[in-house]
């Protein structure tokens, strides 16, 4: 019984944290820039793409086996730099002030783009970089084995979430990025780069979800396609926690992630409908999220 | 800008214009036998089966126009007639690939269709086909629901159903001996893994009434994340998993487990094992259980046809076949025979939907996987003899099949009228091994 | 408006359809089909306009494009109903029933928030469908040959007579739509999108302006999942999935608010790029439907209907002359 309760945590856990990495740059980015990015999902894709590509040529180079994270971070770095000028400064810039609405249609645009970029460059075979999995070796629980990479991926979890939230908080750059997402204009008034800060945001969520990507990469085919069920997890978080609140993520993430974990041990037939059921329930009760981030109505 | 504006609509006008000539005056290639052919090109199955079947389909087509297939293939493509192959890519859905389909027969004319991996694809199409009077040949899914719950004129499935996978698998494990007391299956969810858990778990429970189901798990198909069940199945500690996952999933799966030790703690049973083979190589593992629906890739029998076939695999691809070629060539050489069966009974023209379909009932071939006789549905779905194994690590340290126990189409196979899941429930009677 | 402008539209829009039905005759059969399945999908994005011009844009239209689906499907394979026409009927007002029901829950928010809840629900709608075996759960099921009036017609008509039915059906729901779009009602949506609390300081309520649309949004987007439905012969939860609503989201947006007509066309369009793509253009289908968005946003921001306007302004002018 104990063993249960600890598995179901434990998976819990570990699909939560997975989900958090994945949701923090999408709700972080529509704090920030009031976008709501559905292209988040296809630069998760690139993330994974990217790390499938660099690491085996890491490996090829005959680097030590220890700093093949250092290239999963570099791949994700990579993915950030190429797409946020691209993106934001290219495209998105546009279109800041007009309809919130219109932001997300391009976004959508941009996602198809996208996903025929991934065809066109890593064509249509999946690709496999398993390797990363095993340097962390393994871990046992009594008669459960889990994968030591698994468990570092709540470490990750809990680091991005933290520095993210510090950074916020408790330094002076953070301090104008709350102003901004209080109110821009104001905050453009008192001397701020408001520009600036847009693509940095921007930047910092990009690089999130490719990171999300990357670290997701040794654990599944990289194949076409894996952005598509991306868009909508991450989209269930932030309905649940509320959009540009970071503790909500925080929350969204572990009520799916136990849920889920619960349903595939206790009752199967439920696993898939889980986490429509929790968006669905948190919609009729309190549909802007748990933690909502304020806004001001202007006549 | 009303630049913009006008190109707009200029440009949307010509090209309708042009789209409908275009469409409407594709050749219609009377010489040749046209066919279309749909695998899957993308996604999760594209590398370890579409692609692979379309290497093989591709391959033997070439070979076929040449002439150069031995007897009784060696005429030139069909009956004379040279093929030209249209290769569509299945994933998308059902129905887009009933929108597929029907560009196929209506706006590029060909003369058949041949193929369908998905069941999801199978269960969608043959309606469609015989509506629009089109000769269809699946030549992979594994329902056996297709000719089960419908009759169709059309259409015709030239391999044996997953049924045989399933119940073959159930009975090489209690002749082997393997304690089957608890058993736990992970399967996708949709026909195919219900299906083919449904014959599984029932088979067993045929055989071996004390056994008890500790865990059925139906994750999304193509879902590729995988670590929660397997905790699952590690906690039932069920004495077998039983498992139809294929392609990427499979792959996934076999990648997330085997770390965990899910393969050392329990004995694990794939019904289609074997395509992932190529891929996965080496890091395939050790002692489990395996179909390759049907006698193919390291399972396949030592015949002077799949001797041929496996080395002209083999030298054009440079990796083993492994059941995705083994299908779609089976399905051509049906096709072919059908052909030309039709042809000798008109006086050498070119047969029509008709006259194939007539030729196709009822009809048996060599392939380079055994004997394949259209026995059931009327005449429309074919069986086969069937054969499982387990992996092992050979002493050149490369995974190899052993332990291969042969089976007789008719001994996993229901009989004709019979649906699959109720002759396992009457306990297969009429079984002849 | 004048009554000669109700006049005008009445009647060019007759011989509209009947100029279309007429070329049906003419060309190829796939070309018919592919028409009744953008006349299915120019239904839906008709659906999301009238949402738009109350400034609200639905990403979630799958849901009643779904229900519509399942609804001509069950009715054809459970209770034997064939007849296209009373399908697409039944379809268009049980989805707009339930539409009603929904949207007070939904009318109550706007932007950002709007477009999630419908895309929530449609995925929730989603997730329920691929459950329910009964219903053949992610498989779908397949849809039984349509009759007409009794009729079943034979092979080679079997498009065309659906293609028919589909554009008298649609014209008469058109030329009502384009009615309702000058009528009080309608060009108070077009306030609201301006600016809700100056309409509700003048007397009118927006909630109430909002739900007529979204009904009328679902029984739209209902009609067309029917259609498509028995266009295809197969339905299956895919119907209700993101990617389905996104696509007709892209209709409307390349058509614009602004005219009828120029939904059907972007939705011919989609269809076009669709039909061909899996032949001759796999990898690159999505990229250019992508750009082709980006591009109608920033230079065409009122979509192809601005372009139409006015062409038909200036006839209509011509006539009233």
């Amino acid at each position: 019984m104990v063993d249960e309760i600890l598995t179901i945590f434990l998976d819990g856990a570990i699909y939560a944290s997975w989900l958090f990495i994945v949701a923090l740059g999408l709700t972080f980015v529509f704090g920030v820039l009031k976008i709501l990015n559905i292209a988040h999902g296809g630069i998760y894709a690139l993330g994974a793409y990217s790390t499938a590509t660099l690491v085996p040529l890491f490996y090829l180079l005959g680097m030590p086996e220890q700093f093949v994270i250092i290239a999963m971070l570099f791949s994700a770095l990579a993915v950030a730099i190429v797409i946020t000028p691209i993106m934001e400064r290219g495209i998105l810039r546009r279109f800041y002030g007009q309809d919130e609405v219109l932001i997300v249609l391009v976004t959508y645009a941009i996602y198809l783009v996208l996903e025929d970029v991934q065809k066109l460059i890593w064509g249509m075979n999946s690709l496999y970089v398993s390797e990363p999995r095993e340097i962390l070796g393994a871990l046992e629980l009594g008669d459960l084995y889990y994968v030591g990479y698994d468990l570092a991926l709540i470490g990750l979890a809990v680091f991005c979430g933290l520095a993210l939230w510090l950074a916020l908080n408790k330094t002076k750059s953070g301090k104008i990025v709350l102003a901004v997402i209080h109110n821009p204009e104001i905050s453009g008034c008192m001397g701020v780069n408001v520009n600036r800060v847009y693509l940095s945001a921007f930047f910092i969520g990009a690089f999130l979800a490719a990171l999300a990507g990357s670290f997701t990469a040794p654990l599944i085919s990289v194949q076409v396609g894996i952005s598509v069920a991306v868009v909508i997890e991450s989209f269930a978080v932030v309905i649940i926690g509320g959009l540009g609140s970071i503790p909500g993520a925080v929350i969204g993430a572990l009520i799916i992630g136990m849920a889920r974990a619960a349903c595939v041990h206790k009752l199967p037939e439920a696993e898939i409908f889980i986490m429509y059921f929790c968006m669905a329930g948190m919609l009729i009760f309190k549909p802007k999220g748990l933690f909502e981030g304020s806004q001001a109505r202007k006549i | 800008m009303n630049i913009f504006r006008q190109c707009l609509i200029l440009i949307s006008s010509v090209l309708i214009s042009l789209l409908s000539v275009v469409g409407s005056v594709n050749a219609d290639n009377h010489k040749g036998f046209k066919l279309g052919v749909v695998t899957f090109l993308s996604g999760p199955a594209a590398e370890p089966f579409g692609v692979p079947a379309w290497n093989g389909g591709k391959l033997f087509i070439e070979l076929l126009n040449a002439g150069k297939a031995p007897a009784p293939y060696d005429k030139v493509g069909f009956g004379g007639m040279k093929i030209t192959a249209i290769p569509i890519d299945e994933s998308g859905g059902a129905t887009k690939q009933v929108q597929e389909f029907r560009n196929l027969v209506q706006r590029d004319k060909v003369d058949a269709v041949l193929g369908y991996v998905s069941s999801g694809d199978c269960m969608a199409i043959p309606s469609v086909a015989d509506e629009l009077k089109a000769l269809t040949v699946l030549y992979d899914c594994g329902t056996p629901r297709v000719f089960e719950d419908a009759s169709y004129k059309y259409v015709f499935r030239t391999a044996a159903h997953a049924a045989m996978d399933n119940i073959a698998i159930a009975k090489y494990l209690i002749e082997k001996g393997h304690d089957i007391s608890s058993i736990a299956g992970i399967n996708q969810n949709y026909a195919w893994g219900k299906d083919s858990w449904k014959d599984f778990s029932v088979s067993i429970k045929k055989l071996s009434p004390s056994s008890e189901v500790k865990n059925e798990l139906f994750p999304k198909i193509f879902s590729g994340q995988y670590g929660t069940e397997i905790s699952a199945l590690m906690n039932s500690k069920a004495k077998v998993v039983h498992s139809s996952l294929w392609g990427g999933d499979l792959q996934s799966f076999i990648l997330q487990a085997k770390p965990r030790g899910l393969f050392k703690r329990t004995q694990v049973v794939f019904s289609a094992g074997d395509h992932v083979m190529p891929g996965l190589g080496n890091k395939y593992p050790e002692g489990v259980i395996l179909g390759a629906r049907g006698q193919y890739g390291m399972m396949a029998p030592d015949t002077p046809l799949n001797k041929w076939f496996y080395k002209a695999y083999m030298d054009e691809y440079g990796v083993f076949p492994a059941q995705p070629p083994y299908r779609m060539v089976q399905g051509l050489m049906g096709l072919k025979m059908a052909v030309e069966k039709a042809m000798e009974k008109n006086g050498g023209k070119k047969p029509n939907k008709d006259q194939i379909a007539t030729a196709f009932t009822g009809l048996e071939w060599e392939a380079p996987g055994g004997l394949v006789q259209m026995k059931l549905g009327n005449g429309h779905q074919a069986i086969q003899p069937h054969a499982i194994g387990k992996t092992v690590k050979g002493s050149d340290g490369n995974i190899t099949v052993t332990d291969i126990v042969r089976y007789k189409a008719s001994c996993v196979n229901p009989p004709n009228g019979i649906k699959a899941v109720d002759w396992i429930n009457a306990g297969f009677p009429g079984a002849d091994c | 408006m004048s009554q000669k402008f109700y006049t005008n539209i009445f009647f060019q829009s007759i011989l509209l359809m009947i100029l279309l039905i007429v070329v049906g005759i003419f060309i190829p059969n796939w070309l018919v089909f592919v028409m009744t399945k953008a006349i299915a999908y120019g239904l839906v994005g008709l659906g999301i306009i009238t949402l738009m011009r109350g400034g609200l844009v639905s990403f979630g239209q799958g849901l009643v494009f779904g229900i519509g689906g399942y609804t001509a499907g069950l009715l054809g394979t459970q209770a034997g109903l064939t007849d296209a026409i009373l399908l697409l009927f039944i379809s268009f007002v049980f989805t707009g029933f339930l539409g009603l029901i929904i949207a007070p829950l939904l009318a109550r928010y706007r932007d950002i928030f709007f477009a999630m809840l419908s895309l929530a629900f449609s995925m929730v709608l989603y997730g329920i469908l691929i459950k329910i075996d009964a219903i053949g759960g992610s498989d779908g099921f397949v849809l039984p040959e349509s009759t007409y009036f009794g009729i079943e017609p034979l092979a080679e008509y079997a498009d065309y007579s659906l293609y028919v039915v589909s554009i008298i059906m649609t014209g008469i729901i058109s030329i009502a739509l384009r009615y309702y779009y000058n009528s009080t009602p309608g060009l108070i949506a077009l306030a609201v999108r301006e600016n809700e609390l100056r309409v509700e300081y003048l007397g009118s309520s927006a909630f109430n302006v909002t739900v007529l649309n979204f009904t009328i949004a679902a029984g739209l987007g209902g009609m067309g999942g029917a259609l498509n439905g028995i266009a295809l012969g197969h339905i299956d939860p895919e119907f209700t999935y993101w990617t389905t609503s996104g696509e007709f989201v892209f209709i409307s947006i390349l058509a614009g608010y602004l005219s009828v007509p120029a939904v059907f066309l972007a939705a011919l369009l989609l269809e076009l790029v669709r039909s061909f793509s899996g032949r001759y253009f796999p990898d690159t289908w999505q990229l250019i439907l992508g750009v082709f968005l980006i591009l109608s946003i920033i230079f065409l921001p009122s979509g192809i209907g601005s372009f139409f306007k006015k062409f038909f302004d200036k006839i209509n002018k011509n006539i009233n002359k």
